[in-house]
């Protein structure tokens, strides 16, 4: 394993290569250009054998002498710039701070070299497929979320921490986990349990859940961020274990399971390194509320936007899955969603003591 | 003033000593008029007063209204009938051919007061309004001062001024036309319908012989002041001033005074009539019909006087006097059943076959001799049985319109022409872009105010100074083929001639001219200039064909925007000119064209060519405009480009810098940017010289 030192390196060269490519086309009279990766569904594919999403082969040129494209070919190089310093002091930094440091008016306009974040985080995913480079090596990092506790100890920038020992808070997940900065110690855990918020979290966790069942329990807040995907990742794909997914009864929690499982078109570059195809999803199944008779006033009328979202789901590849399919049809016909929480109609605990044991034992999962 | 009324002909003797002024209406027309509005009094329904009364010219639109074409029809029957006053027999209806009825009429029939009609119908003259009447009498004036110097080949020179306070002013009009002989001169102030124009089949300004007259006649009544004429006639020749009143119960003239005086100028006319009027309200119309006078006539040259303001002078732009436009004899495609009769009946020809040859245009012995045949007419018929032959005359029309008979000559009209259209637009938007520094005039409705609203900010920003480089650049940038720099603004005008065409018989044709730019605002609609022969049409803007003909053509395909069904949006003023012996007019107030298919073809035709060339224009102007933005953008960037190259690889930054601004001078329109950016750099720089220099002199000071 390289040692973060060796990483910045080689990221630093990647980086420079790119800029040393421009200088030289200007040399030569060439009017510079960049090919970028497009990241759009159009160029994203689903890998039936691995069963992840991929980012196909289609390329936008990015010219900068084009009025359309010449501002976003400068902030490239904006980016890249703030990213060659921080990797040359070895600090990392999050994607609102590359924002401000790389945030200035332009000559004596009142242009900035960028408006908006939403601006810049953009350029910043560019710039990862442009050089190949993750954005952890590129010491970037988006606000954290997430949560973690189980039977295990880990090593943290050099910190053991023993995730037994969290009380109720729990162990933030860092942004970057790569094996340059956290590593596994000694665990007794059987399973993982990714759950989709918060709240979810804490009832396990103070029901202590992860105890009695020996399973990691981590959440990653709505739809999980980098380092909480990349950890489960790690967690499957090194220490063997198999991934369940507890997310709402509702297009944008079976979607979390999705990305989890198979990836995202955003960071489709990123699948191989994040998906788990093996992940399993537990619940809530749009077929639950009848068979755990939750009561009708538990439910959620959809909305339009959700039956859009069921259709636009229904259309893409990697949703083939006949069982898949089957559970947003049922979604849609009911025309209600659920929450995790309605499950506590039945009893606060009913989750944690009736609900996910019976699931498991009877295997009643889709994958 | 008018030479042309000096020298009536003798049918306008005859006319006037049959004592029979007021009947200026075509016999045709009267009978219809007279249907229509009940009578007034026992002395209606035949009696010449009555007619005078109710269907003078301009009565026509409400008289008329249901049947454009023949409300325009009577217009020229006017010229060609008017001396005859008993009523065709033939269009009365038959309850008003009863003798005895007429005889025991004429008992009571008297002659109506001049006073008595033009008071019960100024509207009819252009004198509805104390705001309108200043603007009707500047128009008479001038319109016969135009016709004067035009038939006698002066190029003509005017001075109107305006003076007097209040509601009483006094309107004076100079020219250097041939003047008048001093015997006519009383007839031609001093008595409705006097005048020369009416007889004649030829493109014109003045028709009626009714409007002078009619204006020292509004004059006396609301001031009772005399009207007041200087005129000579040549060099050598005694000057006269003459004080004119109306006997108006009579329709006479009466000279009150008549003095033998020097004057500088060899020729020329001045009259002076005081009126109760609206200056204030008034002047707008007043400048806008000086202004488009002085578009329409390039070869006049023009002084306008007014109360609190400068004069404006609007130079003469050609040299030439137009063309003059001959009179032609009608074509017999326009000529109707009544008319044909009543020129019969005028006609010395013993037979019709001559007839048809001398009285109508283009009409040989071989195509008399295919007409008669057409309409089945023996060749010996003579031409006073046609002229009492309602049947006959049916039979003719249509054998007219079943031969083949050759247009028109078309030599009769007198267009201004391409280039002096061109001229005539430079000149008057050299006069009126200064008018525009005085907002109070309020010239274009606001325009002028809104133009200039230049406000100093206090820092600028590079996307201001890229406004101001593009703008700069196109001042700098020398002008285009067919751009013109007015009083330091550019302007692009093009015009348009299309050749002659003939509708019923009757010559036409349709001229355009635009001027497009200067710093004209970009989100109004254009100024749209409408003429026929040579006199602006200020009203009925919405009712005229020529307005239709604009909305109707489509100037998105031009560059220019264009709310649906209506005038284009864009810096634009746009003039269409209409020359025709026959100016199809709405009504006889000659306030719009008519709607005619063939009129409204060619007036798109003439825009369509003004259209492609102005289009042509603009996307050439747009390109470098576009060049001068794209480059302004990159170098914006490359500052920040090369820096970031020369932090990630080292490179040396200004010869990064210098590298990419090459780049960039390459793909942005290379040398011809730069001449742009040279030139306007060369601009700041004089002009930052100059400021210079000013601050030292006021630190000498």
């Amino acid at each position: 394993m390289a040692t973060r030192d060796q990483q910045a390196k080689k990221t630093l060269a990647k980086i420079e290569a790119l800029a040393k490519g421009v200088v030289q086309d200007v040399k030569k009279r060439k009017s510079p250009r960049l090919t970028v990766p497009l990241r759009t569904l159009s160029n994203v594919h689903f890998n039936a054998k691995r069963k992840i999403i991929e980012l196909g082969k289609d390329r936008q040129d990015r010219a900068f002498f084009n009025v359309a494209q010449a501002k976003k070919f400068m902030q490239t190089f904006l980016v890249a710039s703030a990213c060659k310093e921080l990797l040359e002091v070895g600090k990392t930094t999050s994607i609102r701070d590359l924002y401000y440091m790389t945030k200035h008016t332009l000559g004596d306009t009142k242009q900035n070299t960028f408006e908006e974040q939403d601006e810049s985080d953009p350029i910043i995913e560019d710039l990862e497929v442009t050089v190949d480079a993750l954005r952890e090596e590129l010491h970037l990092f988006a606000n954290r979320k997430g949560l973690m506790v189980g039977p295990m100890t880990i090593i943290d920038s050099g910190d053991t921490i023993d995730l037994r020992r969290q009380g109720s808070g729990g162990w933030g997940v860092p942004s970057i986990v790569e094996p340059s900065v956290i590593s596994f110690g000694k665990h007794e855990a059987k399973y993982v349990l990714l759950v989709e918020k918060e709240a979810v979290w804490s009832r396990f966790n103070e029901d202590k859940y992860w105890k009695k069942e020996q399973c990691m329990l981590i959440h990653g807040g709505g739809q999980p961020p980098r380092g909480v995907r990349r950890l489960v990742q790690r967690m499957h794909a090194e220490l063997k274990l198999p991934v369940y997914v507890l997310v709402d009864n509702d297009p944008w929690g079976f979607y979390i399971y999705s990305v989890v499982k198979q990836g995202s078109i955003n960071l489709a570059y990123e699948s191989m390194r994040m998906a788990v195809p093996g992940a399993r999803f537990v619940g809530i199944s749009s077929f639950d509320p009848e068979r755990y008779k939750l009561p009708e006033e538990t439910a959620i009328r959809m909305d339009e936007g959700d039956h859009k979202r069921i259709k636009q789901m229904l259309e893409y590849p990697w949703f083939e899955n006949k069982k898949w399919r089957r559970e947003l049809e049922a979604m849609a016909k009911n025309g209600k969603k659920y929450e995790i929480e309605a499950l506590s109609r039945r009893g606060i605990s009913f989750i944690t003591e009736e609900y996910l044991p019976k699931k498991l034992r009877d295997k009643d999962y889709l994958e | 003033m008018a030479k042309k009324k000096a020298d009536a002909g003798p049918k306008a003797g005859r006319k006037s000593s049959a004592g029979t002024q007021l009947d200026l209406l075509p016999p045709a027309a009267p009978a219809k008029g007279a249907r229509k509005s009940p009578p007034a009094g026992p002395a209606a329904t035949k009696a010449p007063a009555a007619r005078a009364a109710k269907a003078p010219p301009a009565k026509a639109p409400t008289a008329k209204a249901p049947a454009k074409a023949k409300a325009v029809r009577s217009h020229r029957e006017l010229e060609e009938l008017r001396d005859e006053p008993p009523a065709p027999p033939e269009l009365a209806p038959p309850k008003l051919r009863r003798k005895a009825t007429a005889e025991q009429m004429a008992q009571r029939q008297r002659e109506i007061s001049v006073s008595e009609f033009f008071s019960k119908n100024r509207h009819l003259l252009g004198f509805d309004s104390p705001t309108k009447a200043l603007l009707t009498t500047v128009k008479e004036a001038v319109d016969n001062s135009l016709d004067a110097c035009e038939e006698s080949g002066i190029l003509p020179e005017i001075v109107v001024e305006i003076r007097g306070e209040g509601d009483r002013w006094i309107v004076s009009v100079e020219d250097n036309g041939p003047g008048i002989v001093k015997a006519q001169v009383p007839k031609i102030f001093g008595k409705l319908l006097y005048g020369s124009k009416f007889h004649r089949l030829k493109q014109s300004r003045g028709q009626q012989g009714i409007g002078i007259s009619a204006a020292a006649m509004y004059g006396q009544i609301t001031t009772g002041k005399p009207v007041q004429v200087w005129t000579k006639t040549g060099k050598g020749r005694p000057a006269h001033k003459l004080e004119i009143q109306l006997d108006t119960r009579r329709n006479v003239p009466v000279v009150l005074s008549d003095e033998e005086l020097d004057l500088a100028k060899d020729h020329g006319t001045r009259v002076e009539i005081e009126m109760q009027a609206d200056y204030s309200r008034g002047q707008r119309y007043l400048l806008r019909y000086v202004e488009q006078t002085v578009l329409a006539n390039p070869h006049l040259a023009m002084t306008f006087k007014r109360p609190n303001a400068e004069p404006l002078h609007f130079p003469r732009a050609a040299n030439e006097p137009p063309k003059e436009a001959l009179e032609i004899k009608p074509h017999p495609y326009g000529v109707e059943v009544g008319t044909l009769m009543l020129m019969a009946k005028e006609s010395k020809s013993r037979d019709v076959r001559s007839f048809l040859q001398n009285e109508f245009s283009r009409v040989s012995g071989g195509v008399a001799d295919e007409i008669l045949a057409a309409a089945g007419l023996k060749k010996s018929l003579r031409t006073a049985q046609l002229a009492d032959d309602r049947d006959l005359a049916e039979k003719l029309r249509k054998g007219i319109l079943d031969t083949r008979i050759m247009a028109p000559s078309t030599n009769c009209l007198s267009p201004i022409g391409d280039e002096l259209i061109r001229q005539g637009l430079i000149s008057f938007l050299s006069v009126v872009e200064d008018e525009a520094e005085e907002p109070e005039l309020d010239l274009f409705e606001g325009k002028a105010g809104s133009r200039r609203g230049k406000r100093k900010a206090p820092e600028k920003t590079s996307e201001e100074k890229l406004a101001e480089l593009e703008k700069a650049a196109a001042d700098t940038v020398p002008p285009e083929p067919g751009e013109e720099i007015i009083k330091g603004k550019k302007f692009f005008i093009v015009s348009s001639t299309r050749p002659p065409k003939v509708y019923r018989g009757n010559p036409f044709q349709v001229e355009v001219g635009l001027a497009y730019g200067g710093d004209w605002p970009q989100d109004r609609t254009i100024e749209l200039y409408r003429f026929a022969n040579r006199v602006p049409l200020l009203f009925q803007r919405g009712a005229c064909g020529i307005t239709d003909a604009v909305t109707k053509t489509d100037w998105k395909k031009y560059e220019l925007q264009q709310p649906r069904g209506g005038l284009p949006v864009g810096p634009m003023s746009l003039l269409v000119h209409i020359a025709s012996v026959w100016v199809p007019f709405t009504s006889e107030s000659k306030e719009a064209i008519a709607h005619y298919p063939e009129l409204l073809a060619e007036i798109r035709l003439a825009l369509q060519d003004c259209g492609r060339k102005l289009a042509a224009f603009i996307r050439k102007r747009k390109a470098a405009a576009y060049e001068l933005k794209r480059r302004s953008i990159f170098e914006l960037y490359i500052e920040e480009v090369s820096r970031s190259l020369h932090e990630l690889t080292g490179a040396d930054r200004a010869k990064v810098k210098d590298d990419l601004l090459e780049l960039a001078r390459e793909v942005t329109g290379g040398e011809e940017t730069d001449e742009i950016l040279d030139r306007v750099a060369e601009k700041q720089q004089r002009k930052r010289r100059r400021s210079d220099e000013e601050m030292e002199m006021e630190e000498e000071r």
